[in-house]
């Protein structure tokens, strides 16, 4: 097996990636293929948690790279879905616990051992986060539709095209907007910026729109990918037709919405 | 604002302005981005060769790009030891 690895990043903080990470890791599986998710959020580790498994883990990241764990002994298998797995970010503080080197190496054990491996980047441009990308074929780059997102999520494809090893090696990575927490009222009334504008200031293309939604926070609440927690909710649709779209396969794009968004956009206009 | 560009917000929404910012400022930072990258990587290079012969601190090699309109000039400032105690000749 020889994994493809994605990387989740952002440049700005709380846009989705995490809650990203778990949906489309959790989509990926549900359908049958060998999933990794990775935190690379030393020192604010959550993916655990956004997934439900904060009590299981044992070893982590750092632990695996300082060789005091073997990778199988690290890697938490999801107990809803069983071809998906969690390897966690450490706690320490120390933020130079994480390698070059032993993420390096890290990531070739996991690219052998699973069909995807996805990465959970920290926010920022420092160290974590070029570490997140370093290794990525594929890049998921959460953006939500507001001004300081758009200029962040530029600035990461600056960094994808020079300090990933494809782009070392003078290969494209291939890159992808996913545009997060779209609210097609507000967009509707010219609030938020519209996805058109978004995909033709940072000309990439789009890999789903995933809506507003309180589901999100219902699935965060319980420990589960927003997938696994509400499979029919507007936002578990839209990362399924997500990671669709990353397996190749040619997916309609649409906004998915609840009914109750519906409702909301023939009603809830006029009484604000 | 005009008149008319306060209508035009109000039914629009602050989006088109947004947009229109963004537009602008990205074109501005792009090439900010890649100018500032050849920088550090002349910078690297220069303090390289220089290197070889002369002790420099990295941090006394100043690389400046100034973008005009019709030309741009690359100023490069190498700090050097006073004494030459410090050179190697081409055969050591
Ligand atoms: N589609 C959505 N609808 C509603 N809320 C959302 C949606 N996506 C994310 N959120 C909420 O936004 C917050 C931030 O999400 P998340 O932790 O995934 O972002 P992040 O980019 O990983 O943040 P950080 O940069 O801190 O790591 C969370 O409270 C999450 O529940
Ligand atoms: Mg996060």
């Amino acid at each position: 097996m020889v994994a493809k690895v994605i990387v989740v990043t952002s440049g700005k903080g709380g846009v989705g990636k995490t809650t990203t990470t778990a949906a489309l890791g959790a989509a990926l599986a549900q359908a049958g293929q060998n999933v990794a998710v990775v935190d690379f959020d030393v020192g604010l580790r959550n993916l655990d948690l956004i997934m439900g498994a904060e009590r299981r883990v044992v070893y982590d990241f750092v632990n695996v790279i300082q060789g005091n764990a073997k990778l199988n002994q690290a890697l938490i298998r999801d107990k809803r879905v069983g071809t998906l797995s969690l390897l966690a970010a450490s706690q320490t503080r120390d933020k130079d616990a994480l390698t070059e080197k032993g993420v390096a190496r890290v990531m070739k054990e996991l690219r052998d051992k699973f069909d995807w491996v996805i990465c959970d980047s920290p926010a920022g441009i420092e160290r974590g986060a070029l570490l997140a990308m370093r290794h990525a074929d594929i890049a998921v780059i959460v953006t939500n539709p507001e001004i300081s997102s758009v200029r962040d999520s530029d600035r990461m494809v600056g960094l994808l095209d020079a300090k990933t090893v494809k782009a070392e090696k003078d290969e494209e990575i291939e890159k992808h907007v996913l545009l997060a927490r779209y609210d097609p009222d507000r967009a509707a009334r010219g609030e938020m910026l519209a996805i058109d504008d978004v995909l033709e200031i940072l000309s990439l293309p789009l890999l789903g729109v995933i809506p507003e939604s309180r589901d999100v926070l219902k699935a965060s609440n319980l420990g589960a990918p927003v997938t696994v927690a509400s499979p029919v909710s507007a936002p578990a649709r839209a990362y399924k037709d997500a990671a669709r779209r990353l397996t190749g396969e040619t997916v309609t794009m649409t906004i998915p919405s609840d009914k109750r968004n519906l409702f909301g956009m023939l009603f809830g206009g006029r009484a604000a | 604002m005009s008149f008319f560009g306060m209508f035009k917000r109000s039914v629009q929404g602050t989006a088109p302005v947004a947009r229109e910012r963004l537009q602008v400022l990205l074109s501005h930072e792009r090439t900010v981005a890649s100018e500032s990258d050849l920088v550090v990587v002349l910078r690297e290079e220069i303090l390289a060769v220089i290197a070889r012969r002369v002790k420099v601190e990295f941090d006394n090699v100043d690389v400046r790009m100034n973008c005009g309109e019709v030309v741009s000039t690359l100023t490069v400032d190498i700090e050097i030891p006073a004494t030459l105690d410090a050179f190697t000749p081409a055969h050591a």
